[in-house]
């Protein structure tokens, strides 16, 4: 099972590694996010600060949503996901290989986005650690829901405007434990920074509980 | 377990009545019920229910907006249960000799996980426009970026996403299915919206009663007993739609699978029988 997972992850990061969509059009979108705040908020140095927090987690839910999109294209065509599931793969590896691919392609997002951080918003970091363990987390989470979203939607025609509308709400729990967590981290609020790192990490488990639960019908389905 | 044969679509549309028939005799009796219990309810909530000392009448939508919110829990809980059961009936493996009773289970399960959603859908927006009415009265205005409000929003359009999903055209056991995983994966959000009031200091109020042993009630007397008779009327009133909401929900797939001459040759016997 944990070789067919990283199979299929090594298959996606290689598919990455050629095409390099996540770094040359997901990481500028997100980084254009960043601006476009930047833009809609006058600039004000202060209230950037202030909102640094969750405009990190909306930038990355924004390549959180093209990610997962770009995710299973590549497997619609031609018939991916039936080819890999008759080369004998189960379906909970495919989908968790796709979710440990998107997952470090969101750790890589999140890392420019950061730097755009600390750049463009001019903020300081009181909390590494948190900085980091938060991060992972939320990035995990929206690699497994997104997955999960993009597996569901593979294939319809409507996958397109469909795909946000379903994945942006629920992955509000993650957009608010991580904004807090954050905030805590870059000194902006005096909040309990752990205990909203602590439910992102709930969070997380209650999607991987789902996703083994769900691994099978999605992709018989697909 | 000894297989039943699956009656004939025909058969299963004359089970079910006719092709526009939802009522019952228990469904209209409920139905009786559930409208003098609004009217009770109107009468407690309108004239019998002081006003509030602070809120003075605006007090009285609570009586709708708090058990509207209630029972849109309920709706989604059931959705998340009904959808666990989709997804344990349509399991890798069961099928063979079980398979159609499994079949049929699991379609009584997503037509239950539809129904409930939609009821969740309709409360959590009454919710929100009693809740809009009551901010204008009592905030001075009809939206505030509040923890509670925003959660809740998020909550409704999460819902209305897994509505637009059940909507997309798809073999029934793959939408089904699917919509089974959306379900369990949005239900995460409840606890969210419920505990909001208490993570976040907010302009929301904590909860109105506080069920946990030994919990200060925020509500007594009149309005305390009006405010549980109200969600014990709007209980009624969910689960009597909710049981319309089902059989439309299998009337629909029934009009969807009956091929056209099916259709066709039952209304030429309808035709032959009036003669």
């Amino acid at each position: 099972m944990w070789r067919e997972i990283w199979l299929v992850c090594r298959k996606d990061m290689i598919i990455e590694w050629r095409a390099r969509v996540t770094l040359v059009q997901i990481v500028p979108t997100v980084l254009l996010v960043l601006v476009v705040f930047a833009f809609a908020l006058d600039a004000n140095p202060s209230l950037l600060g202030a909102g640094a927090g969750g405009l990190f987690w909306v930038a990355v839910l924004f390549g959180a949503v093209l990610g997962a999109k770009r995710s299973f294209d590549i497997e619609a065509e031609g018939g991916n996901l039936d080819a890999l599931r008759l080369g004998g793969l189960v379906p909970a590896a495919i989908l968790w290989g796709k979710a440990a691919a998107l997952a470090l392609q969101l750790v890589l997002v999140g890392v420019f986005a950061a730097a755009g951080l600390l750049v463009l918003y001019s903020v300081t970091v009181h909390d590494w650690l948190l900085i980091v363990v938060a991060g992972l987390c939320g990035m995990a989470a929206f690699a497994i829901c997104g997955t999960l979203y993009g597996a569901m939607t593979v294939g319809l025609r409507s996958a397109d405007t469909l795909l946000p509308l379903l994945l942006i709400p629920v992955a509000a729990p993650v957009l608010l434990a991580g904004t807090r967590a954050f905030d805590v981290a870059l000194g902006t609020s005096a909040d309990q920074g752990w205990s909203w790192t602590a439910l992102l990490a709930v969070v997380l488990v209650t999607y991987v509980a789902v996703g083994w639960a769900a691994a099978g019908p999605l992709l018989e389905d697909a | 377990m000894i297989e039943t044969p699956e009656p004939d679509l025909r058969e299963q549309a004359q089970r079910a009545g006719s092709l526009s028939m939802t009522g019952s005799v228990a469904t209209r009796v409920l139905g009786v019920v559930a409208i003098a219990a609004v009217g009770v309810m109107a009468l407690l909530a309108l004239w019998i229910s002081p006003a509030d000392a602070v809120q003075g009448d605006a007090v009285r939508l609570m009586y709708v907006h708090v058990p509207s919110i209630w029972v849109a829990y309920g709706g989604f809980v059931l959705t998340a249960f009904a959808s666990a059961r989709v997804l344990w009936r349509t399991r890798s493996g069961v099928g063979g000799t079980y398979g159609v009773i499994a079949d049929r289970q699991a379609r009584r399960w997503d037509r239950v996980a539809g129904a409930a959603a939609e009821l969740g859908v309709l409360f959590t927006a009454l919710t929100l426009v009693t809740g809009s009415l009551w901010g204008k009265v009592t905030w001075g205005t009809y939206w505030q970026w509040d923890a509670r409000l925003t959660t809740t929003v998020l909550l409704f359009v999460t819902y209305l996403g897994y509505l637009a999903l059940r909507r997309l055209p798809a073999e029934s056991r793959a939408r089904a299915r699917r919509s089974a995983v959306m379900a369990l994966i949005a239900v995460v959000n409840l606890p969210i919206v419920h505990y909001s009031v208490d993570w976040w200091r907010t302009l929301h109020q904590e909860a109105s009663l506080n069920l946990e042993p030994g919990g200060d009630r925020n509500i007594t007397g009149e309005m305390y007993w009006t405010l549980l008779y109200s969600w014990a009327t709007f209980t009624v009133v969910a689960l009597w739609i909710g049981i319309h909401r089902y059989r439309v929900l299998r009337l629909e797939e029934l009009a969807e699978e009956a091929s056209l001459e099916e259709l066709l040759a039952q209304r030429r016997d309808e035709q032959a029988a009036g003669r």
